[in-house]
């Protein structure tokens, strides 16, 4: 329990809910609180707040503890809450809402995992499709952790895993992608969304 | 004498940890035993054909069998053995799962404890004499107490079904709590509009007889025979000539009277007419707030009255009636919620009870159906709801669920935003519990049709903010955060007692209760409407917490069951009556005190005062046997000479 009580009138954005709701495309009051989400979750082992107090947190609003939360980056967007979702509620779809918003907002609370995707989103831009080494080699200049899951490499290199050359994709499919990032990033500052 | 004995297996519930085999061997070495065994099941069909086999292939004389709690299975050997040819009291049972096999562990102990009771049933049948039953007339005749809804579909069923009725209401109209709600769950369809036409055929049917303003005095007497005496309280108004016109009410100086049909929320008048659509639709008078009963001066109504009803010298009336069974229908009231300091205990206006909010949501409540706080009567916008006030609450010794408050908690916040769009109802709850039909898909639509915020946890108080506000502190555990909602009302769902008095009526009525006053079912399962005194039946609230449509199935249950019981001329009564031997009646007088049915009188008797017991009244509760100093009364089936015999028997070891 927090030391101060939360003022359920004043303390709450109930412009929150509705944005989230409208971007989600998710009622979030369908939620009755069963826990199913969290019994499922397999990434729920890193987070603060548990999915389901995350479902919670947005039906009263609770913006400031939703957005600053780790969990909603934290999660690996396998969907498994939603398909568990007694109330057919996509959670996974929320939580990507909720990241997107973070995101916006400047409130990203777990550095490295926005510079992961965009290391990951970078190659895909560059080559039309991931590039395993590139992603990693990115990432680790972005993070500044040189030796992170280097113990996975030889594994991972004699499997044919990481392949030291970007895949091609053919009939010009890089370029295509690559449009589409441009689309975006014009949308984004167009629409004043961070890129 | 030839006895036969048989042993129960009851599956494994007694062979489990008694050797029945053994002990229906051991059973043969007794007295007069010529046959014994042990058997699988003995009150499945396979059973009793052994049983019944055994006595015609032994020329058996008597019967014990061991197995189960005679409460169940004793009326079932007893009908095995009648069909056998014996008489039902040539029969004995020993309890040899409840009081041996459920108990213990030990084999053998268990075992030579069966035995011995065993041989104590043996010893006391060889006491037994043949017993016969004497028949006796039945007033078709019901009479009901109170006049909600279980107890009007009680009625009603029971006069369609050509029984004469007698109900009586303690208050000056039939209804109940039904008539002070606004809508019903889950349908949220008006609750006059489906209970008036009810109370309006309690009114005309040729077979009802309505006492309103009545209680219940006394009653004595016995199943079929019950004699009954009803005080009817005075209302200081002749009903005959009463209209219900509503003159009286409009002219009435005396205005500040709390109204009780209204929960005192609004004020009345001290003569006055509980609501528009009550029955019978009559006025009565408060004699607390009357100006012409307190100080003598005024007797404004009697000058205005068209048809002269008003009598200020008016008493109460007692009614002598005879009927054949009754059905007891009293319903319920709220438990005293003022203990919650935390909640106000009373001193906060706005802060009411959930049926204080149904007379605000209510057309012809003291608001007209406009919702209006109580302390400055504007319209409040932010309302909040908390559940299990006085339920599920060891700490003030009520650990009971009250059943229908999640129900009408949900009906109230849709309610709410109907008659205020703008409005936002907060919940306070522990659990949602809504089985029932329909039930569940209602709550739910509180919450996302109609926007209600549930929060999960109880509150742990409530503080005015000096502004207007009231300041409702709980927590949210399901995120684990402590919450503040500042709201302008605070409606308690109240948790629930029997009626005031109503274990008044169960002393009278000689039937049990528990702490809460609730009146005990025969059977919690198995015989949910009868009581354990014959010809009383129970329905709706009275018996433990119920919605509408489970009282009003309570109600026609118990009307099933006094049609059924009417459906025989004459009824048998129990010969396990106690009998004064005259030789040995020194006419002193004590059974007939102590005899708490009234079953016993003085008679003449060769010229000599004599006790004698009234077999039809007598209840065979051996009080009188107890007290006899000269043991000239005897109950029989447990004479002296019946129990001594156990006693012997058991002592010998």
């Amino acid at each position: 329990m927090q030391d101060t009580p939360l003022n359920i009138v004043q303390g709450r954005d109930l412009s929150f809910i509705r944005e989230v709701e409208a971007e989600s495309g998710q009622k979030v009051s369908n939620c009755y609180q069963c826990g199913n989400c969290s019994a499922g979750c397999p990434a729920a082992f890193t987070y603060d707040l548990q999915t389901n107090q995350i479902m919670r947190a947005v039906q009263l609003g609770l913006k400031d503890k939703v957005l600053n939360s780790k969990s909603i980056w934290m999660c690996l967007s396998c969907s498994t809450c939603s398909l568990r979702c007694p109330n057919n509620i996509d959670v996974a779809n929320v939580m990507e809402t909720l990241r997107h918003m973070a995101r916006r907002e400047n409130r990203v609370n777990v550095p490295v995992m926005n510079k992961f995707w965009l290391s990951f989103l970078n190659t895909v831009r560059a080559f039309g499709r991931s590039f395993e080494i590139g992603t990693m080699v990115l990432y680790m200049l972005r993070s500044l952790r040189l030796t992170t899951d280097v113990d996975l490499a030889p594994g991972a290199l004699s499997k044919g895993k990481l392949g030291f050359k970007p895949h091609v994709v053919p009939d010009g499919g890089a370029k295509a992608v690559a449009r589409i990032f441009r689309r975006y990033e014009e949308r984004a500052r167009r629409e004043g969304v961070r890129p | 004498m030839r006895i036969g004995v048989f042993v129960c297996h009851c599956g494994s519930n007694i062979a489990g940890t008694v050797d029945c085999k053994a002990a229906a061997e051991s059973a043969l070495s007794l007295p007069d035993v010529v046959y014994a065994t042990d058997l699988m099941y003995s009150c499945a069909e396979p059973g009793q054909a052994a049983i019944e086999k055994a006595i015609h292939d032994y020329a058996l004389t008597g019967v014990v069998v061991a197995s189960c709690s005679p409460r169940m299975h004793e009326p079932t050997f007893r009908r095995t053995v009648e069909r056998a040819g014996l008489n039902r009291y040539m029969f004995e049972m020993a309890n040899i799962r409840e009081h041996v096999s459920w108990i213990g562990k030990d084999k053998v102990a268990n075992t030579n404890k069966a035995c011995e009771l065993i041989a104590m049933a043996v010893a006391k049948l060889r006491n037994d004499r043949p017993l016969h039953s004497q028949s006796f007339d039945v007033t078709k005749k019901v009479l009901i107490i109170g006049g909600g809804i279980a107890g009007i579909q009680a009625a009603l069923d029971c006069a369609d079904g050509g029984i004469p009725v007698i109900l009586v209401e303690r208050e000056p109209t039939i209804g109940g709590k039904m008539a002070k709600l606004d809508k019903t769950f889950p349908t949220v369809d008006c609750s006059a509009c489906i209970l008036g036409p009810k109370m309006v055929d309690v009114a005309q049917h040729p077979n009802i007889t309505l006492y309103a303003c009545s209680e219940v005095e006394d009653i004595t007497g016995y199943v079929g025979n019950f004699d009954v005496t009803i005080r009817k309280k005075t209302t200081y108004v002749d009903w005959d000539k009463c209209t219900g016109c509503g003159a009286c009410t409009e002219k009435c100086p005396s205005k500040n009277v709390p109204d009780r049909f209204n929960e005192n929320v609004g004020l009345t008048t001290a003569i006055n007419i509980p609501f528009p659509q009550a029955i019978p639709k009559r006025a009565s008078i408060n004699p607390d707030y009357c100006r012409k009963l307190t100080t003598g001066k005024c007797g404004i109504c009697a000058k205005i009255c068209p048809t002269k009803a008003i009598d200020y010298e008016r008493k109460d009336e007692l009614i002598n009636v005879k009927v054949g069974s009754v059905i007891a229908a009293t319903g319920y009231d709220l438990m005293d919620w003022t203990v919650y300091e935390e909640y106000g205990g009373g001193r906060y206006p706005d802060v009411i009870t959930s049926l204080q909010y149904e007379r605000l949501l209510n057309a012809s409540g003291p608001t007209g159906g406009h919702i209006k706080r109580p302390s400055d009567g504007k319209e409040p916008k932010r309302i909040v709801f908390i559940q299990c006030v006085g339920s599920r609450d060891k700490s003030i010794g009520r650990p009971l669920c009250s059943g229908f408050c999640c129900m009408y908690t949900a009906k109230q916040a849709v309610l709410t935003k109907d008659h205020i769009p703008d409005s936002q109802s907060y919940v306070f709850y522990m659990d949602i519990r809504a089985a029932g039909k329909l039930y569940d898909e209602f709550t739910r639509r509180a919450v996302e049709e109609y926007g209600t915020e549930y929060i999960r946890g109880r509150v742990s108080k409530i503080y005015p903010d000096g502004n207007g506000q009231l300041i409702v502190c709980g927590s949210d555990t399901l995120l684990g955060q402590r919450v503040e909602v500042p709201c302008d009302l605070v409606v308690l769902a109240v948790g629930i007692n029997a009626s005031k008095g109503a274990s008044h009526l169960a002393e009278k009525l000689r039937i049990s209760y528990d702490q809460y006053g609730f009146f005990l079912e025969g059977h919690p399962k198995l015989r949910p409407v009868e009581t354990n005194t014959a010809g009383v039946f129970l329905a709706g609230v009275c018996q433990g917490t119920k919605d509408i449509p489970s009282s009003v199935a309570q109600g026609s249950a118990a009307a099933a069951k006094v049609l059924s019981l009417f459906a025989r001329d004459k009824l048998e009564n129990d010969p396990q009556i106690a009998h004064v031997n005259a030789a040995r009646c020194v006419a002193c007088g004590k059974c007939i005190r102590c005899c708490p049915f009234g079953a016993i009188r003085e008679e003449e008797f060769r010229g000599q005062l004599k006790a004698k017991v009234i077999d039809t009244v007598c209840q065979g509760c051996g009080l009188c046997t107890a007290t006899c100093p000269q043991g000239a009364i005897q109950l029989s089936h447990a004479t002296d000479n019946e129990i001594l015999a156990e006693v012997n028997q058991l002592c010998q070891f």
